[in-house]
């Protein structure tokens, strides 16, 4: 059986380091000590926590290697059409400001993340930017491992979508491509419902280092609606951490909410049908670091400067909004 | 999928083809249209490149298009470099004659994604009306805009017959 070992040596092989894309600990994987489930315990516990290890080095095993060459124009072309309907009728779907993207050159997007697993808010976005800069421009995704490592979602390589980390990332922006991160990753997109229209990055400032050190602007992307696609009620941070899941798969959360067609949904590893909220994406324009904050600039000065930034335009579309999911 | 709106207007094709093949003018009478920009160093005639982007939807739909057909005063044609498959004509043909000189103008543009199986031709027929008012209005901005500048100038030319007689 695969173990925790296993799964550490997977990860970097797939250029995964603990910590992800923030730093440290931004992704809800320490990279302190590493109490190991499979290595004590007796009974339930025991038998609980070995499976939860051999779960984890499933998923480990299970997430591919990042390429940033099995992204595939063609194949997003192809799938445009299906995002089309899903983005316009479905979500009704609305992206202003695209035109504050740099057109070309390296840019690091920064979203909020919204829906739980299902994340309409990047579908919305995602064919927005392919229709709007052509899908000849490359554009990456950054995501959770778990999600890269799902059955059935093998296909969102193919668009670009890696597993987090820094050293995708910097492969990423030294190919001169457009990257799409969430900061507040699951912990956001997790938020409880009367938390819709709150952009919490959990403290993760990671985005920013990269940035400095890559030397790119920072394109905010703010959207709302998507935190209405299903009633969140929980992260469930106190399940997520009796089950280990912080330490094994990299998850701080383990989700309660109440979605269709499951009624009580726990974990949402399922998925669910959302509801179909409006989307509305709003792209503001890019922040040049060092011409704005000078040439040694204070990280937690632009963290503070991007989330007011984001904050505030997330109230006012918030204020645009009559009622939740009708919008 | 294929969509055309036509139109009849009150000037010679002349005056018509001022406006078609005048890129800076495109933003101004085409309805739905949010981008029409040069790429290149030619800016109008035949191999002309243009990025167009198109409100469909919740997208700009478009891409890098390339002037193919290119013949004066009556057709221009286009087709898509990059982007969505697309091509596009204006084909101007006239009319009356004399005094009262008339043109007709048809529009047509041809979209799609090919490869995109089932899901593309659904979402073609599903935007196909909203394509289509957008290429109505297109063209009803354009007999506006084109009428309007036949009166200004007949207006001016009467003046300066005023002025020297």
């Amino acid at each position: 059986m695969a173990d925790a070992h296993t799964a550490a040596r997977d990860a970097i092989r797939n250029g995964h380091h603990e910590g992800g894309v923030n730093g440290a600990s931004a992704n809800g994987a320490g990279s302190g000590d590493d109490p190991r489930p499979g290595s004590g315990g007796s009974g339930l516990a025991g038998l609980a926590a070995r499976a939860i290890s051999g779960l984890a080095g499933a998923v480990s095993s299970r997430i591919p290697a990042a390429d940033l060459d099995e992204r595939d124009p063609d194949f997003i072309r192809e799938r445009l059409p299906g995002l089309w309907l899903l983005s316009s009728l479905y979500f009704r779907g609305e992206v202003r400001g695209l035109g504050n993207i740099p057109e070309e050159g390296p840019v690091l997007m920064v979203g909020n993340h919204s829906g739980g697993n299902l994340t309409p808010d990047t579908h919305v976005f995602t064919l927005a930017f392919c229709a709007y800069f052509g899908v000849e421009r490359r554009f990456y995704q950054l995501a959770h491992n778990l999600v890269l490592s799902m059955p059935g979602l093998g296909m969102l390589r193919k668009f670009g979508t890696v597993a987090a980390s820094p050293e995708n990332m910097r492969k990423a922006l030294d190919s001169g491509a457009a990257l799409l991160v969430y900061p507040g990753g699951d912990y956001e997109v997790h938020r409880p419902i009367w938390e819709r229209n709150r952009v919490d990055f959990d403290g993760r400032k990671g985005f920013i280092r990269q940035a400095l050190r890559h030397d790119v602007p920072i394109v905010p992307v703010v959207s709302i609606g998507g935190q209405e696609t299903s009633v969140f009620l929980s992260r469930g941070e106190w399940l997520a951490k009796a089950l280990a899941l912080d330490k094994t798969l990299r998850l701080k959360v383990l989700p309660i909410s109440l979605a269709l067609p499951w009624g009580l949904n726990v974990g949402d590893m399922m998925g669910h049908i959302p509801l179909p909220a409006k989307i509305t994406v709003e792209v503001l324009p890019p922040i040049h670091l060092r011409e704005e904050f000078g040439e040694e600039p204070s990280v937690d000065e632009i963290y503070d400067h991007v989330l007011r930034l984001m904050q505030d335009t997330l109230d006012a579309l918030a204020a645009e909004r009559r009622y939740p999911v009708i919008g | 999928m294929r969509v055309a709106a036509q139109i009849d207007i009150a000037a010679p094709p002349e005056a018509v083809w001022e406006f078609v093949v005048d890129p800076e003018r495109y933003l101004h009478f085409m309805h739905g249209i949010t981008r029409w920009e040069v790429c290149g160093d030619t800016p109008s005639g035949l191999g002309a490149r243009y990025r167009m982007l198109m409100r469909v939807g919740s997208a700009e739909v478009g891409g890098m298009v390339e002037v193919t057909e290119y013949a004066e005063p009556r057709d221009m044609a286009w087709t898509s470099v990059t982007g969505v498959d697309q091509r596009g004509r204006w084909r101007l043909r006239e009319r009356g004659t004399g005094h009262a000189p008339r043109t007709h103008v048809e529009f047509r543009l041809s979209y799609g994604v090919a490869g995109a199986g089932l899901l593309g031709w659904l979402s073609e027929r599903l935007s196909a009306p909203q394509v289509s008012a957008n290429l109505r209005r297109t063209l009803q901005q354009l007999k506006r805009t084109v009428e309007h500048e036949q009166l200004r100038r007949a207006a001016a030319e009467r003046r300066s017959a005023r002025a020297s007689a």
